[in-house]
């Protein structure tokens, strides 16, 4: 039988403490019962002998001291899944909100999880192809990896997650695809623009949706990306699905782990966030992965907002250190007019290197890549030169350096929000670049593949360019 | 293990609970938490109540529910059968867990970190009669193709050998009976088990003589550590840091090789488990797995669990040091350990110091680097071992004034300072030698002289001083432009480009530039400033930089690094074209 308390002794921030508790659970589930007969979730933070402090997701207020009745359920917090979930709409704790009917279990997973043996762990080395030459050829995503874009305010973040999320496919073969979104904190319009992409490209049969608002509780979010996830591995370990996961925007997520923090009064970390925010990240991120002998997988890109645009900062520092790489997106190249813009030199994916190559993309794909990522960071270096001591400083050298740069972030780079460019293209792409040095400057290039692969009209027209991407 | 009910928990805090009534319980002593049997270490105490930190999930668990003591420290098992074995931070054996549990890690989950039922050829090197004591080797079992586990008699035993057996064993038969002085007779078996916390003993500590070769230029040649030393290796994430320490595990010349994976990404831990089983052992030709422990606790894992490992991971490398052999041992990374401590103390409500850490952080750190050294080992024989160390930290937005690389320094005697702007440049290994140190330079000067050549000193203290010097020059010609140069500066710049390009840059996916032989080191760099010094004579004489730069030679010297080790005679070649050919420049 679940006994009802009314002991409520202090309410703070979005803390409850409940006294004369008995025989109550640490993470147990809680359900609590305003005067107004309101409903609202909260789960147990720290127990003691007679004493509980509850988290309530839905926020505190109108919350009373003496009529407010506290039940504990008895459980942990868990998700009803079966495959009846694709297509649907969610909120960040996991009721319908689309009008659907309920969930009829086929499962209920406990939304911690537990931590992939990393014994059991496959290593991701399937190539994605998401259409996007700068992702693909320089930053290369894998099935399996997390790999995470620090946006800024601003930027288009959204656009680029959807392109991902329509376009990417793994060469070769059909398998079963799903999409899991999790939206924490962020506002109408963008979760709008998510879910009509979907319905538009028709990518919403495919998705499961948790959508926890600007407006809604900020303590929702706290919970929010391990419903998905939960949902994800559901669907991939257990349903052979390969599940792309996108987590967006972690920075409200961590700011609603620091104020709860704060409301425990621990004692604070970096600029206040808690001390076990990176162990914390981690039992997030490290939920992607592939296992041995199972077919489906969990890739994983969540999002983040960095404030000021400072890597620095502990979220972007923290996620960097537990994710296999990162996309960073520039400003510069945004009021450039650049989407998307992908400032391709400190972005990086660990995975790339066994992803790529003959017989998962190309055999020079390698050397292409070297070549693109030394020859863009010289022009830019000689661009910068240019800069301070004049543009007739630059030797004709470099000056082909600085051209092949530009060239790079406009036809390269920028590409269009619905254009699904293959592998082969984006390299030629990068091939039609590199004519613009002369061959003795293909430093990187194995000369077999320069003679494969170079074409040849030495001279080239942006037209010629423009000739490749149609 | 024999388990006793003895305790209530009365509050449960994140990993942290808290139980009264726990008679006889010692700090740091192990317990099993509910009736799920969670694995938990006793770690602070109070009259009646023990704070006790849990290893695993501790969701569900709740007041009133039971503690049991098992009246132990935290323990790990030492014996045949660690080798190629993978571990989490709590010496549970992933592989077998896998295969009872499935592919996640759940909780509750128990194995025995040594095989019960394997059978050893135990060889016997002692015979009855023969007086042995603490740390004596009394018998041997090819644990793998490499490397032989020595049967030590185990801590506090002294006396004579009454019986030793030969024949196939499992670590828990007997395989002796040594009677001491009281006449009491021990049995003795294979397995034996250390507490994680308390360091092994030794005989004596002795300075650190010969270098860790690693095969790695930029370390060998500018930043050396020792067999028996620390390093440091701070970086940035993007720096390449990983890459460096799986080339340290790879070729060092330690004979056993302990990898703790404290806190860091499944996927990597991965990568190492498919790929050192693969990767072949350069000294002996047979799979590198053969020789190294891997302990495995990925972030994601319990946060208690991962403060363990390193003590875990310690302990096994003490062990193989006390059979008399060369250990290394490689953290990553020690800052989410400290991290582990950070949340810890955090929980116990105890008073932070800098950024939250706890106010032991240094003295942590610190007595764990201690643990390391050349030492003589327990044991009649005087056998010499090592222990080397090498930890990497993981400073939070790069910043190296945080207070676990800070208190690390304090440590280490050898500071391997990644810097991501050299990887951006695809500088790799990103090791800043301007920054970096070594502290044990001077003391293997000796060395050097003696086994690889007299000129050995001389010429790296010749090329870091062009280092220095081009530091300085960029700076000029960052302000003035190269064109304010003189000559024999522009040939300071060229050698100093050549240097950092030819030499320090070293390919670790290219099968023959991934190692370089101490020999060929020496070789490659004293082409290069063999290049310098003749240049040096012509630039005077008017001899232009483009001239210099344009001769066929410097081709060669660029590819240097691409000479097999079984060709270095080529060098001796090349040498005496860079003579000829820079005195024909002034014909």
């Amino acid at each position: 039988m679940i006994k009802e308390y009314l002991t409520i002794s202090d309410v703070a921030g979005p803390l409850i403490i409940v006294e004369k508790t008995i025989d109550v659970k640490y993470q147990e589930l809680v359900e609590i019962e305003l005067s107004s007969g309101d409903i609202r979730r909260g789960q147990v933070l720290e127990i003691t002998e007679d004493k509980a402090v509850v988290q309530i997701f839905e926020g505190t207020t109108g919350i009373d001291v003496s009529n407010t009745k506290v039940r504990f359920l008895g459980k942990v917090i868990e998700l009803p899944l079966s495959l009846d979930v694709l297509g649907r709409i969610f909120d960040g704790s996991g009721r319908p909100i689309d009008d659907g009917p309920q969930i009829i279990a086929e499962k209920k997973l406990d939304i911690n999880g537990n931590p992939i043996n990393p014994y059991a762990r496959d290593y991701p080395n399937n190539f994605i192809q998401t259409g996007i030459s700068s992702i693909d050829v320089l930053n290369t995503l894998v099935r399996g990896q997390k790999l995470p874009i620090f946006s800024g305010s601003g930027l288009p973040h959204a656009k680029l997650a959807s392109q991902i999320a329509r376009q990417a496919k793994v060469l070769g073969k059909e398998e079963k695809f799903a999409v899991v979104f999790a939206a924490m904190g962020i506002t109408f319009e963008e979760a709008n623009f998510f879910i009509s992409d979907f319905r538009r490209t028709g990518a919403i049969e495919k998705s499961v949706m948790f959508v926890n608002l600007a407006n809604n509780p900020a303590v929702e979010r706290i919970i929010t990306p391990r419903m998905a996830l939960t949902c994800a591995e559901y669907l991939a370990f257990e349903k052979d699905m390969h599940v792309l996961v996108i987590l967006t925007d972690m920075t409200n997520y961590c700011e609603a782990l620091r104020e709860v923090s704060a409301a425990r009064k621990e004692v604070p970390g970096r600029r206040g966030y808690p001390g076990y925010l990176y162990t914390d990240l981690a039992t997030l991120y490290e939920r992607a992965g592939r296992i041995k002998d199972k077919k489906g997988s969990i890739t994983m890109i969540p999002i983040l907002t960095m404030p000021e645009d400072d890597k620095t900062h502990p979220i972007p520092d923290l996620t960097g250190y537990i994710t296999e790489g990162q996309i960073i997106l520039s400003r510069e190249l945004h009021h450039k007019g650049i989407y998307p813009p992908i400032n391709v030199l400190p972005s990086l994916s660990r995975l790339k290197d066994k992803g790529i190559g003959l017989d998962k993309t190309r055999e020079d794909h390698a050397n292409v890549m070297n070549q693109l990522f030394a020859s863009y960071a010289r022009g830019k270096e000689a661009k910068e030169l240019a800069v301070i001591l004049g543009e007739a400083a630059l030797t004709e050298i470099d000056k082909k350096y600085v051209k092949l740069s530009d060239d790079f972030e406009e036809f390269f780079v920028k590409q269009g929000e619905d254009e699904n460019r293959t592998i082969e293209e984006s390299l030629a792409i990068g091939w039609k670049l590199l004519t613009i040095i002369p061959k003795e400057e293909l430093k990187r290039i194995k000369d077999e593949f320069i003679e494969k692969y170079l074409p040849t009209d030495i001279a080239m027209e942006d037209k010629d360019i423009n000739a490749v991407k149609s | 293990m024999e388990t006793i009910e003895t305790a209530k928990i009365i509050k449960v805090a994140g990993p942290v609970v808290v139980a009264k009534g726990l008679k006889n319980a010692k700090m740091y002593d192990v317990v099993k938490v509910s009736g799920q049997k969670l694995i938990g270490e006793i770690i602070e105490l109070s009259k009646d109540s023990a704070t006790i930190q849990v290893y695993e999930e501790t969701s569900g668990i709740g007041p009133g529910e039971s503690v049991f003591s098992t009246d132990m420290p935290l323990s790990v098992e030492l014996g045949p059968g660690l080798i190629s074995s993978i571990y989490d931070g709590i010496q549970r054996p992933l592989d077998i867990l896998k295969s009872t549990k499935g592919d996640f890690i759940t909780r509750g989950a128990e194995a025995f970190a040594i095989d019960r039922e394997k059978k050893w050829d135990f060889e016997p090197i002692s015979k009855v009669g023969d007086k042995v004591t603490s740390g004596d080797i009394i018998g041997i079992v090819q644990e793998s193709s490499i490397v032989k586990h020595k049967i030590m008699v185990p801590y506090g035993i002294k006396g004579e050998i009454k019986e030793i057996y030969k024949d196939k064993f499992t670590v828990t038969d007997t395989i002796a009976l040594i009677k001491d002085r009281e006449g009491s007779i021990h049995e003795i078996k294979m397995l034996q088990k250390w507490p994680v916390r308390k360091p092994r003993p030794y005989k004596k500590k002795l300075p650190p003589l010969e270098p860790l070769i690693t095969g790695q230029r930029v370390i060998d040649m500018f930043f050396p550590i020792t067999k028996g030393g620390t390093a440091c290796i701070p970086g940035p994430f993007g720096s390449g840091k990983t890459v460096v320490q799986h080339q340290i595990s790879k070729w060092c010349n330690a004979e056993i090789i302990l990898f703790i994976g404290c806190g860091e990404r499944g996927n990597e831990m991965t990568d190492v488990l498919l790929e050192f089983p693969e990767l072949i052992d350069p000294y002996s030709g047979k799979p590198l797995m053969e020789r190294t422990i891997l302990i495995a606790n990925t972030s994601n894992m319990p946060v208690a669990a991962r403060e363990a490992s390193v003590y875990t991971g310690i302990t096994i490398a003490e062990y193989y040091r006390d059979m008399g052999y060369n250990v290394a041992l490689i953290a990553d990374s020690t800052s989410r350990w400290a991290e582990a401590m950070r949340e810890i103390s955090g929980r116990l409500e105890e008073m932070p110091g800098e950024e939250g850490f706890p106010a032991y952080l240094g003295t942590r750190i610190s007595s764990f680097y201690e643990r390391s050294g050349r030492i003589k080992c327990l044991g009649s024989d005087d056998k010499e071992a090592t222990l080397s160390i090498v930890g990497a930290v993981s400073p939070p937005g790069g910043d190296l004034s945080e207070p676990v690389t800070q208190n690390t320094l304090r440590t280490v005697q050898v500071f391997w300072s990644l810097q991501d702007k050299l990887a951006y440049k695809r500088h790799f290994p990103a090791i800043d030698w301007l920054t970096s140190y070594s502290l044990y330079l001077s003391g293997l000067s000796e060395y050097y002289k003696k086994e690889i050549s007299e000129e050995y000193i001389e010429l790296r203290d010749k090329s870091m001083a062009l280092l220095q010097e081009e530091a300085e020059l960029e700076e000029i010609v960052r302000l003035v432009g190269v064109d304010a140069l003189s000559s024999h500066e522009k040939l300071v710049l060229e050698t100093a480009r050549s240097i950092r390009e030819d030499f320090l840059l070293q390919d670790a996916f290219d099968i023959t530039d991934s190692y370089s032989s101490t020999k060929k080191q020496f070789l490659i760099l004293k082409l290069i400033m063999e290049f310098h010094k003749n240049a040096e004579k012509v630039i005077e004489r008017g001899v232009t930089m483009e001239k210099l730069n344009s001769l066929p030679v410097k081709a060669k010297i660029i590819r240097a690094k691409y000479i097999e080790e079984k060709n270095l005679k080529a060098f001796s070649e090349i040498e005496k074209e860079i003579i000829s050919q820079i005195s024909s420049t002034t014909d």
